[in-house]
């Protein structure tokens, strides 16, 4: 049985989603698999996107909403006849809503071995002071 | 004397049943799908990692999707005509505070061997990994190239 072999690797296939919008660019979609966690500090998201290069990703952040897009071209030259093929290429692609407000400035991306690792820290509480009234 | 295996292979039991069954309507939905030069695509069915194998005159090219996988925590060997990848991929473990809002990405050993359909020269195997894809060129063997027949008249 699987399930006694201690740390196996669990295996999920490639998931293919349906476009959110109509696409002007031929191709399949994917939804890469995430883990995010928060500190108090921040947000951190990793994302599987094996093929993707740097400039090839494009990471957007309007209205509390982050989209993540990463487009694989095809690996297989033009000689090259498929023998077998179990994983597709396309574009990666997956939305987020933020519920935390996010310091624009301060966001980190780092790209390495196709995995996307981005940090989105918090914007620091607004420190509370006293506002003094002035007796006119 | 009835052995367990005379039951079949262990684990075969109604729920692997039903995952069968229900992956083979998903296979039969996506070649219903299939269309155009989208080329017919064979579902990993559950391997790590997925692997695409094309071949050239002189050439297999082995693409395997192994994001996060360092190049010292993968192992190729090669003999005859089988070719095994295996190592383990490392999840780095995070802040103890951290709370996980998801959690998808799977870390542990893997290990996949696979033959190529015909021989090829073990000794000149390429490996590149570049942006977690593994690019393994194989140079097939003298008798397995293809060779022009010249028609005497």
């Amino acid at each position: 049985m699987t399930e006694t072999t201690s740390n196996e690797m669990k295996v999920q296939e490639k998931k293919e989603v349906a476009a959110p919008a109509e696409q002007t660019r031929p191709g399949v979609l994917f939804s890469p698999d995430v883990d995010i966690f928060e500190t108090d500090r921040q947000i951190t998201l990793l994302a599987d996107l094996p093929g993707v290069t740097p400039d090839q990703l494009t990471i957007d952040l309007r209205d509390d909403v982050l989209t993540i897009t990463g487009d694989v071209p095809s690996a297989a030259g033009p000689e090259e006849k498929a023998l077998f093929t179990e994983y597709e290429t396309g574009r990666y692609y997956r939305q987020f809503t933020l519920s935390e407000v996010i310091d624009q400035a301060r966001i980190e991306a780092q790209l390495k071995d196709g995995v996307l690792r981005l940090n989105l820290p918090k914007v620091a509480k607004a420190t509370p002071r006293t506002i003094t009234v002035n007796a006119g | 004397m009835f052995s367990p295996r005379f039951f079949g292979p262990a684990g075969f039991g109604p729920l692997r049943m039903f995952d069968e069954l229900s992956r083979m309507r998903r296979n039969m939905d996506r070649l219903m799908e299939t269309y155009g030069d989208r080329p017919a695509y064979a579902p990993s069915a559950g391997v790590f990692p997925a692997i695409n194998v094309s071949e050239s005159d002189s050439h297999y090219t082995l693409r395997a999707e192994l994001p996060g996988v360092g190049v010292n925590d993968l192992d190729i060997t090669a003999t005859g005509r089988n070719l095994t990848i295996s190592g383990e991929r490392k999840l780095a473990t995070e802040d103890a505070s951290a709370r996980y809002h998801r959690r998808e990405r799977e870390g542990g050993r893997f290990s996949r061997a696979l033959a190529m359909p015909g021989d090829i020269d073990a000794d000149r195997i390429e490996a590149r990994m570049a942006n977690g894809i593994l690019t393994l060129k194989i140079l097939k063997a003298e008798s397995a190239k293809p060779r022009r027949i010249p028609i005497g008249s």
